[in-house]
């Protein structure tokens, strides 16, 4: 018997657990998928927690009950990858011997990484929104607030879902406008990017909606450290950004394992082939997801679309086929802007986000780069397929792995992407 | 693509003006890439940072981001800002005469 591990359960892992459970061939091969964590977050909903949209059950489920049958699932740590000897060392002392490996560990956020975040500040007057106690907390926080300067900040690129915090500015907005408490607070959205997003077309848009909300941008802000008792950012320049409330993005990070075992860039980022998946350093190891260096947004969609091609490699690769290299940097993320709006963008490596209609031509019914109503209903039925379609790996009408030309206004393309971060 | 002449040779330029052809970079050409930056005299750490940016490129074919910058070169974040001023990952790659580094998405 042959055998494929997936080291982790979240999107990436438990998508391509279902893909090579119905495509490989189960008389020879064994699947297995290991995680340490029991409990699977929708992580795209973790924005909606703090403005109490969203509730905590609205955005867990048990690994457990997420995994299709036919595989192995183990909770357990992974102590590491030993690549040179095909095996993964798990806690407790268990080995496991792969014939394929697909790393699907993730990125979190690394708060240690940046001075002063962790200080007497944190969790009082600082927040982060992408954990659960993060989002949390800054739940029972806003709803104290009565005014103030309201920071929210991105401390360095490549973060998860790159769009999230400017979301959150303009969910911040709305919320507070509705309290009754948006006069009286002043929101700054501090970003070490050049502009309000990492592509240019996307990042103009943005900008002007950031603008017309009355939310002053300070772009190109690289943070040396926050100086939690006098209640401000500090910039490597010496700029500083006093704040009563911050709202921050952690420096991301791949998995430790991923540095244990020797296998990531000085984020703990997996060097992968962008368009194959397969790991550059071994040809039996493939990664899907956040846990990729790839040049794309880290985004559950990324790592959906990328299961799709790494399933195909994955299979010519154990029968001695050459890759193919399918993958072309498909991202599709929707864009709340508040007051029950939201922007969608669609895009890959070559194509900037631009105008059109999606996922059909001309009849959408979704709009591209634009506010739209039914493009934040579209955002609130997305937590329905997440579970019940796209964890499955069952196909999304109309949407396929590499990204449609066909209904986007190509016209306008601002071709190069932006890559003015210092990060 | 544009051209520009630095240090009495022709070289092609991007718009941005990076060197399209990083082999064709001296140091007489960093003196000058630097003086554009308006840093008029490259200093000891300096080229040390220079000379990690070469080494790298040519090892891994692509230009060292900033993180990457500080924790190879010896250089620490705070002091390539100092010797870098407003953005040290893409001057330390220009004056280099290497690819500026790729935009984080």
């Amino acid at each position: 018997m042959k055998k494929v591990v997936i080291l982790g359960a979240g999107t990436g892992g438990t998508i391509m657990a279902a893909r090579l459970q119905r495509r490989l061939d189960r008389r020879r091969w064994s699947i297995t998928l290991v995680d340490e964590n029991p409990t699977h977050y929708y992580q795209p909903g973790f924005l909606f927690i703090p403005f109490g949209l969203y509730r905590e059950k609205d955005v867990v489920r048990r690994k457990a009950d997420l995994i299709p049958k036919g595989v192995e699932f183990k909770l357990a740590g992974i102590e590491k990858i030993e690549a040179g000897q095909n095996r993964v060392q798990l806690a407790g002392g268990e080995t496991l011997a792969y014939d394929v490996l697909v790393i699907a560990t993730g990125a979190k956020t690394a708060p240690a990484e940046n001075p002063g975040l962790l200080g007497d500040g944190w969790h009082r007057n600082i927040f982060d929104f992408y954990t659960p106690e993060g989002a949390l907390g800054l739940h029972q926080a806003l709803q104290q607030w009565r005014g103030g300067e309201l920071v929210v900040h991105i401390t360095e690129m490549p973060i998860k879902c790159p769009v999230a915090p400017l979301e959150f500015s303009f969910l911040a907005d709305w919320w507070l406008t509705r309290r009754g408490v948006r006069a009286p607070t002043h929101i700054t959205y501090v970003t070490p990017l050049a502009g309000a997003f990492t592509r240019q077309n996307c990042s103009t848009v943005l900008g002007y909606l950031l603008d017309r909300k009355k939310i002053t941008m300070i772009p190109d802000f690289n943070l040396e450290r926050v100086d939690p008792d006098a209640r401000k950012l500090v910039s490597y320049e010496g700029r500083e950004v006093p704040y009563d409330l911050l709202v921050t993005v952690p420096t991301n990070m791949g998995d430790p394992v991923i540095a244990r075992s020797g296998l990531g860039d000085e984020l703990n980022f997996v060097p992968t082939d962008r368009h194959t998946l397969q790991s550059l350093a071994r040809p039996n190891i493939f990664v899907v997801g956040d846990a990729t260096d790839v040049p794309m947004s880290k985004a559950g969609s990324v790592a959906h679309f990328q299961a799709e091609i790494l399933t195909e490699n994955l299979l010519r690769y154990i029968h001695g086929r050459e890759l193919t290299p399918g993958y072309d940097g498909h991202a599709n993320c929707f864009i709340e802007t508040g007051y029950q709006r939201a922007v969608l963008i669609d895009f890959n490596y070559e194509v900037e986000p631009v105008r059109g209609k999606f996922p059909l031509p001309v009849l959408g019914p979704l709009s591209l780069l634009q506010e739209s109503r039914l493009n934040h209903w579209g955002k609130l039925a997305f937590k329905w397929i997440y579970w019940n379609l796209l964890l499955k790996a069952r196909p999304l009408p109309g949407i396929g792995a590499r990204m449609s030309r066909a209904g986007k206004d190509l016209g306008s393309l601002a071709c190069a992407p932006q890559a003015e971060s210092e990060s | 693509m544009p051209e520009k002449t630095l240090a009495g040779v022709t070289v092609e330029v991007d718009d941005q003006g990076y060197l399209t052809q990083p082999r064709l970079w001296t140091r007489e050409l960093a003196r000058e890439l630097a003086r554009e930056e308006g840093i008029q005299e490259l200093t000891v750490p300096h080229w040390q940072v220079i000379e990690f940016m070469r080494r790298d490129w040519e090892e891994k074919g692509a230009s060292p981001n900033l993180r990457r910058i500080s924790k190879l070169s010896g250089i620490g974040t705070k002091e390539l800002y100092a010797l870098f001023p407003g953005g040290p990952g893409k001057k330390a790659a220009k004056i280099a005469g290497v690819p500026k580094p790729q935009g984080c998405v």
